[in-house]
């Protein structure tokens, strides 16, 4: 059995799984039922000014069949009362002591609002603080949320005041709404931060209604831009998080993953891409928190079968293969090859191919059943017929180098190299 | 022990007459099964559909929510593509290649897809399909079945005007008279033949039969070209003794009563025989079971290995407990009072195979008895020889001779469906009327190139 507990800043939890700030978390009701299913940690729904919801607030992208595979939502931080809130916060604390609780927060736009909301959630006893310069929606407005986490020189001195006052670990949780979440982590780090978090929602419009012609979520004949998140982010927010685990002054800082992770496997990939531990949000909202079991479940046995004890013995462990497309090795080829045995004869390799890539699939006529099968010489490996191929490993790429030795762009030009000899 | 009709409850007959392939229960249940369909390239589903329906995409359209689209795609290749989908024995068609089979996983329920959106386009009297402005050109049909109706339908989209005369007081053909009731009821078959004449540019003429109320002759003096889709006709004799005792029944007409006398007036024997194993023999014993016979029994000279019945068929009859008797082939049929109560079989092995490949039974010499009150006969359906020799039709033995181009050797006579191919499926019918119609187009064409 591999040991799934974490520690982030000296936040220990059980399992590296929290829930990230949003519903799920914005009650003692929701939070001791997902400390109970097993969660390792909860990030509060976001603290602040008091603030009014609107209905509906949330709408979805379903895709081939499949529901929620992007969700949006038009919500706001918490519109509770605040000292409910820091009530309950201190009351799970006290029933769940092994379990992290982070409070996530947006004061008003004043050293003085900051300083006031750190002191009274620093009194609840929960572990730590996360600082949410997210919010795409109502809070930009007012020159919160993602207007600070948009503006490098604001992030800076928001983490400023709150590093005067904080005592408790401090995390800074970035926009993806931006072209490189970079800058405002770099800010966030010379302001002080402790660790960073990532992402929050992309700003989106899931759809129009094509019968009342009004987009997604409908309030009273109007909509506005809602916040993305759910798997359809997922390599969205991989992306971003890898940047920061690149960037050598972010990389610094413990991360934590989040966007699109609703299962084991996400979550070992943000953590082999850099992320200490993950936040989960959407995947819960769609199945509530019974998920959990799967999550520690599957990770334990890939652990063990991996051979990895701890958490640490992964973190990371792919951010060093992700380079730059021009130190790519040019004599690397692959070509296809079909397994006739596994092929059900859909065709989808041969009309994609066709179609849209290197007309590399030769088709031969059957009644009612067509052979395909490869022509090596033309195929350049794009590895499109792969991907269709409805059939597990029914096609593979075979390795075919063009050259022993490694040779990349910057070297192929050097050398003066002939274009499209494959 | 008698055969006696009325013998169960209204509830029992609805319950036993009701659909055996029930329609989706909701949209999301269709769009679940639409989407794993894999939208394959060149697709074997269609090339095993006689009739050619573009399946994956009608199934796409049905995954957008186009059923419009869906359902002219369905019917614009096949226009009983409605009633097909009810009826047509997929799993040696479309749904039997369907390349989830050869992943050994259950293939795409096509034809309950292609229900979802037929079944929409009739009820809502979709006009999914314009004619051409009237041509001024005329064409006479014999026979309001799939053949003739499908032809009716493509000739009249290209603007001609079209007569259809069918003997019977309604269209449809086996469709409405020969299929089980429990596949398709009268009222789908009346909405079926609705919806195809709602074209407009066809007109049924009931109660008119070739031969009798209407003479080929006349048919070409007043038409430019003539279709014959009259069917396949009766059922085969045995042509053993007791062939006309009280109780002996034949297939076709015992499912026609069905069909058109309603289940109670049907009478129906305790301990019932059915001769044959086709598609036939199988509606037979299982409506049979159906109307409240006690025992079927269905007797077959030959192996499950040379049946004509699909296993899926046989399955129904199985499941409705009816029992088979392998290698058996009728001698005589005894009775008392003129009423049947004795079939003797010969009790037959397998030989040398026939011209069609199948084992020929060869008699052992030993007989075994069966006690029943009612022998229905399904061996099989003769054409009507007498009927297209008198037309001076080629044929054999009473199987109208086509061209590739389906013409008879009557010049602007054209012919198919049953009453050709000796008897497929509807949805070879289908096919034979469009082919037939394109045929027919090219013959007036070429007339006019020639006047
Ligand atoms: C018992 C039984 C069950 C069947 N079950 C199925 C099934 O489940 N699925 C399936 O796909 N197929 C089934 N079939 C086969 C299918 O019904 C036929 O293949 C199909 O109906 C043939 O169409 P058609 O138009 O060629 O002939 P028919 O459907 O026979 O239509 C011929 C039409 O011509 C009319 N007619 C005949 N003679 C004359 C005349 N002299 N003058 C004017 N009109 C005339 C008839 O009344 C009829 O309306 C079954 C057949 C039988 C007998
Ligand atoms: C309905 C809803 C409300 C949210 N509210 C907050 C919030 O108050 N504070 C915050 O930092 N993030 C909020 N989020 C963003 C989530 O914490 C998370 O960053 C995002 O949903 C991506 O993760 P996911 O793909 O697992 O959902 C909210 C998300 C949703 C769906
Ligand atoms: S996509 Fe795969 S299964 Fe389909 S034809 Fe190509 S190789 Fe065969
Ligand atoms: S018409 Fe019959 S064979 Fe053709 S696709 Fe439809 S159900 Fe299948
Ligand atoms: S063969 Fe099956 S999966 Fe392929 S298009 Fe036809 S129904 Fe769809």
């Amino acid at each position: 059995m591999a040991d799934l507990s974490a520690n982030f800043l000296g936040i220990k939890s059980p399992n590296p799984f929290w829930l990230a700030s949003a519903p799920p978390t914005d009650k003692q009701y929701n939070v001791l039922r997902a400390f109970e299913a097993g969660w390792g940690g909860v990030v509060w729904k976001t603290l602040g000014s008091q603030v009014k919801n609107v209905s509906s607030r949330y709408s979805a992208v379903d895709y081939g069949g499949s529901k929620v595979m992007g969700f949006n939502n038009i919500e706001l931080i918490s519109d509770r009362p605040l000292d409910i809130n820091l009530r309950e916060i201190a009351e799970c604390v006290r029933l769940f002591p092994d379990r992290a609780m982070i409070v996530s927060l947006m004061a008003d736009n004043s050293r003085e609002k900051w300083h006031e909301l750190i002191a009274q959630v620093e009194d609840t006893g929960a572990h730590g603080l996360e600082l949410n310069f997210g919010c795409p929606h109502g809070m930009t407005e007012r020159g919160m949320g993602a207007a600070v986490g948009q503006d490098p020189e604001i992030a800076k001195m928001v983490v400023e005041w709150v590093m005067e006052k904080a005592t408790l670990p401090v995390i800074t949780k970035l926009t993806p709404n931006v072209h490189s979440v970079v800058p405002t982590g770099r800010a966030s780090v010379e302001g002080g931060t402790n660790a960073l978090s990532l992402i929050n929602t992309i700003q989106s419009i899931t759809g129009v209604d094509l019968d009342t012609f009004v987009p997604n979520p409908y309030v009273a004949g109007k909509s506005v831009y809602g916040g993305y998140c759910g798997p359809a982010v997922k390599p969205i927010a991989l992306k971003m998080l890898t940047t920061i685990a690149q960037d050598p002054i972010t990389s610094r800082m413990p991360i934590s993953g989040i966007g699109g992770v609703s299962t084991w496997k996400d979550a070992v990939e943000f953590m082999l891409l850099g992320a200490s531990n993950v936040q989960v949000c959407t995947a819960v909202m769609k199945h509530g928190f019974r998920i959990i079991e799967d999550m520690c479940d599957g990770m334990n046995n890939w652990m063990d079968e991996k051979g990895f004890k701890t958490l640490d013995d992964f973190i990371g462990k792919s951010v060093p293969t992700i380079t730059h497309w021009e130190d790519l090795d040019i004599n690397y080829h692959i070509v296809a090859n079909i397994d006739q045995d596994k092929c059900i004869h859909c065709g989808l390799c041969y009309i994609a191919c066709e179609d849209t890539s290197h007309q590399s699939i030769n088709l031969s006529y059957g009644n009612p059943y067509n052979t395909y099968s490869i022509k090596e010489d033309e195929c350049v490996g794009c590895n499109l017929c792969k991907l269709v191929c409805p059939v597990d490993s029914c096609i593979t790429m075979v390795e075919q180098r063009k050259g022993d030795e490694y040779l990349n762009w910057k070297e192929f030009q050097r050398r003066g190299l002939p274009l499209n000899d494959h | 022990m008698a055969i006696t009709n009325n013998r169960l409850t209204a509830e029992q007959y609805e319950q036993n007459f009701s659909d055996i392939h029930p329609p989706f229960d909701s949209r999301e249940a269709a769009l679940v099964d639409a989407n794993r369909c894999l939208f394959c390239y060149d697709a074997p589903c269609t090339k095993s559909c006689p009739t050619s329906i573009n399946i994956p995409k009608f199934i796409k359209q049905i995954t957008t929510d186009n059923i419009k689209g869906s359902a002219y795609t369905i019917l614009d290749a096949n226009i009983m593509g409605g009633g097909c989908s009810k009826v047509c024995p997929v799993e040696k068609l479309c749904e039997g290649s369907c390349v989830f089979n050869l992943m050994d996983e259950p293939p795409i329920p096509i034809a309950k897809l292609q229900r979802y959106s037929t079944e929409k386009a009739i009820d809502h009297k979709w006009p999914l399909f314009q004619r051409k402005p009237s041509t001024g050109r005329k064409v006479a049909v014999i026979g309001a079945g799939p053949a003739g109706l499908s032809c009716a339908h493509v000739l009249s989209r290209e603007g001609i005007d079209v007569t259809i005369f069918e003997k019977e007081r309604k269209g449809g053909g086996l469709m409405t008279y020969g299929i089980a009731a429990y596949k398709v009821t009268p009222e789908f078959c009346e909405d079926e033949v609705n919806f195809i004449t709602s074209l407009g540019g066809i007109e049924i003429k009931y109660e008119q039969e070739l031969g009798k109320n209407v003479s080929l002759a006349d048919l070409q003096a007043n038409y430019d070209a003539v279709y014959i889709g009259i069917g396949v006709g009766v059922a085969r004799q045995l042509a053993i003794p007791g062939e006309d005792l009280a109780g002996v029944e034949d297939a076709i007409r015992f499912i026609y009563d069905i069909r058109e006398k309603g289940y109670p007036s049907v009478p129906v024997g305790d301990r019932v025989a059915v001769i044959g194993l086709g598609m036939t023999a199988i509606d037979a014993a299982t409506q049979a079971k159906r109307l409240g016979a006690k025992e079927v029994t269905i007797v077959y000279r030959r192996t499950q290995a040379e049946m004509p019945s699909t296993e899926v068929e046989l399955n129904l009859a199985k499941l409705d407990s009816c029992s088979l008797i392998w290698l058996a082939s009728p001698k005589e049929i005894k009775g008392e009072n003129g009423q049947v109560t004795q079939l003797i079989c010969n009790v037959m092995e397998l030989g040398v195979p026939d011209t069609s490949g199948r084992r020929t039974p060869i008699e052992t010499g030993e007989t075994i008895t069966l006690n029943v009150d009612m022998v229905i006969k399904a061996a099989g359906q003769v054409p009507f020889e007498d009927l297209v020799d008198s037309n001076q039709l080629n044929n054999w033995k009473g199987k109208i001779a086509i061209d590739s181009n389906c013409a008879t050797n009557i010049p602007g006579v054209f012919a198919g469906g049953d009453c050709v191919n000796g008897g497929k499926e509807v949805v070879d019918a289908v096919q034979a009327g469009k082919d037939g119609a394109k045929a027919i187009l090219g013959f007036m064409y070429k007339e006019r190139a020639s006047e």
